[in-house]
């Protein structure tokens, strides 16, 4: 899994049935020190995050298995909101 | 499976079902002479690793799920072992 800003959310209407009803965010992936890392992606809310939250996201086929038995055609899926975190 | 060294912990308590009593750790990758590479990442942790500790890391959904034993669990990587030590000849590696 990795950290990620929820900095948006993406809204269509025309799309997959099995995507119906799935609140698609988009994420910046962060690193530990808070600084934003790489590209931004959308991912599925399996967490009920909302923007300007820091969330923690899986990648793969993984990131569908929240809303099983609906096979959710997604690669990336928020699963915790992050209460805080520690570096030594 | 990668190499990594602990740096830190995560606390979240709202989170996904399966996550229920996980330890969450992060992880930064490191190469073979202990330099940084790559994002730091968030495990599952299957072995009781403490911060700093060298690790070995499962980069895939379905063992990570077995670490945390629960099918289907929506995780892609988790803490499988603490290393004690790696011994590599240096004149095979680039």
């Amino acid at each position: 899994m990795q950290l990620a800003r929820v900095v948006g959310n993406v809204v269509t209407t025309r799309k997959d049935e099995n995507l119906a009803a799935v609140t698609l965010l988009i994420l910046q992936p962060i690193a530990p020190d808070g600084t934003d890392m790489g590209r931004t992606l959308v991912a599925v809310d399996a967490a009920g995050a909302g923007v300007g939250e820091r969330v923690f996201f899986v990648r793969g086929k993984e990131a569908s298995f929240p809303f099983h038995p609906v096979e959710v055609p997604t690669d990336a899926g928020v699963v915790g909101i992050v209460d805080h975190w520690s570096l030594t | 499976m990668i190499i990594g060294r602990v740096i830190g912990t995560v606390v979240s308590t709202h989170k996904h079902a399966k996550f229920e009593g996980a330890k969450l750790l992060l992880v930064q990758p490191v190469t073979l002479d202990d330099q940084p590479k790559g994002p730091a990442l968030l495990a599952v942790d299957g072995v009781g690793a403490g911060i700093y500790e060298k690790v070995l890391l499962v980069i895939e959904g379905r063992a990570a799920a077995e670490i945390l034993g629960r099918k289907g669990a929506p995780v892609d990587a988790a803490i499988v072992g603490i290393i004690d030590a790696i011994d590599v000849d240096p004149a095979l590696v680039a």
